[in-house]
């Protein structure tokens, strides 16, 4: 098994690995905050912060953390962790705070957060966890805000945008995007992309 | 030895738990005096659109009394007045009540009275109505709200008192009907509510002086 470079990471991470798009984790905020811009900004912020540190934490304790209770430890940490950033956005952003109102305490239910932890910072050195902290973090909160982007656009014609279901049309959108321009650059190149399975199995 | 690594997992829990609280803990008593500070000024601010061509004294903010629930305003969580004075007069009293019959839970309401029981704003403080279709009782959204200016208990009369489609005087919003019945009928009992309590309402002392003045 080699060595992914930092760029392999970040490819994995807002890619062929994006945690909205491909591992379908976190719909709950990415469908619920979505519907400007500046919303999926501030949402897709906490949750890289919350991710990088959760998974520097994880990977920091993954030594004395016994398989049987990993899973409360997990949720410990990352409950603590979103109750900071709540505490620190009421702070420093209250206005953003009010505008995504419950979605910051609800980052803890974000299961990218768990799995990210689960799958590798409990299995790798914390320097690279933070990194797929960040990548992964940041392939999440770019993805929110193109969301949020294209939703607060269209709306402005489309009123059903803004809507709950503007939110599932959005996404779905963005999948079929990602899936014609992954399946034009296979047929292009031959079957030189990695393959999904071949990634999650790694 | 099956009780040891139950111990040591048991062990491992408690401090990671120990660790985590010190963290959230620390994180508070580093944000604290910020958050309330923004409330404070998130409140004067959202005070304001109810004060409009008032002429007041400032520290509108300390003369807060609350009123705890049940009580004859709308909503059944407690409900929150504060009143305006310009020198020892009163000039006015601002409600902060729910509406409870929305559409999507509660909305939240600032209704601000002037001594004459005239309606001088009304601002939706939170809500979770409908994005595009109730949302427009937001002063940001729309003027709907600015409908009820200027209006009182005798203008119009009860009967009118409604939106236009149930026979009454004000205008509901295109696709939604529920959020403006809640709220009319919010403002209608807050209207009444101060024109039956009035001296009482200025009469109450504000929170945090106990009961040491009448």
């Amino acid at each position: 098994m080699t060595t992914p470079t930092l760029i392999d990471r970040f490819k994995t991470g807002l890619w062929y690995e994006n945690p909205g798009l491909v591992q379908l984790l976190g719909l709950c905020p990415l469908l619920a905050v979505t519907s400007t811009f500046v919303n999926g900004l501030g949402l897709g912020l906490a949750t890289l912060s919350v991710l990088v540190v959760s998974n520097a934490l994880v990977s920091l304790t993954r030594r004395w953390i016994r398989r049987e209770i990993r899973i409360p430890i997990y949720v410990l940490i990352i409950a603590s962790l979103v109750t900071c950033t709540e505490l620190i956005f009421k702070a420093w952003f209250p206005a953003l705070d009010r505008s995504l109102g419950i979605f910051i305490p609800l980052i803890v239910t974000n299961c990218a957060i768990v799995a990210r932890a689960e799958i590798f910072a409990s299995r790798n050195p914390v320097g690279t966890s933070i990194i797929d902290g960040l990548v992964m973090g940041t392939g999440f909160a770019l993805l929110l805000m193109a969301i949020g982007a294209f939703r607060e656009l269209v709306a402005m014609g489309w009123l059903l945008a803004i809507l709950p279901p503007g939110a599932f049309f959005s996404l779905a959108l963005a999948i079929a995007v990602k899936n014609v321009i992954d399946e034009r650059r296979r047929e292009r190149k031959g079957d030189g992309l990695p393959h999904r399975s071949r990634l999650l199995n790694r | 030895m099956a009780d040891t690594p139950v111990l040591k997992s048991g062990i491992t829990l408690a401090v990671i738990a120990a660790i985590c609280t010190a963290l959230v803990a620390s994180t508070y008593q580093l944000t604290h005096e910020r958050i309330a500070a923004n409330e404070q000024a998130w409140l004067e601010q959202s005070l304001q659109p109810a004060l409009s061509g008032l002429f007041f004294d400032s520290g509108v903010s300390e003369s807060r009394v609350t009123i705890p629930a049940p009580h004859a305003l709308p909503g059944s969580e407690d409900a929150v007045i504060y009143r305006v004075y310009s020198g020892d007069t009163p000039v006015a009293a601002l409600f902060v009540v729910s509406a409870r019959d929305g559409y999507a839970g509660a909305i939240r309401l600032l209704i601000g009275v002037d001594i004459d029981g005239v309606v001088t704003g009304v601002h939706v403080l939170s809500h979770r109505e409908t994005p595009g279709l109730g949302d427009r009782i937001e002063s940001t959204k729309s003027d709907w709200v600015k409908q009820f200016d200027g209006r009182s208990l005798t203008d119009p009369q009860a009967s009118g008192w409604k939106i236009r489609r149930d026979g009454g005087e004000f205008d509901q919003l295109t696709g939604a009907s529920v959020t403006p019945r809640a709220i009319i009928k919010a403002i209608r009992e807050t209207l009444g509510y101060f024109d039956a309590n009035r001296a009482a309402v200025f009469a109450a002392p504000p929170d945090g002086q106990d009961e040491t003045s009448e």
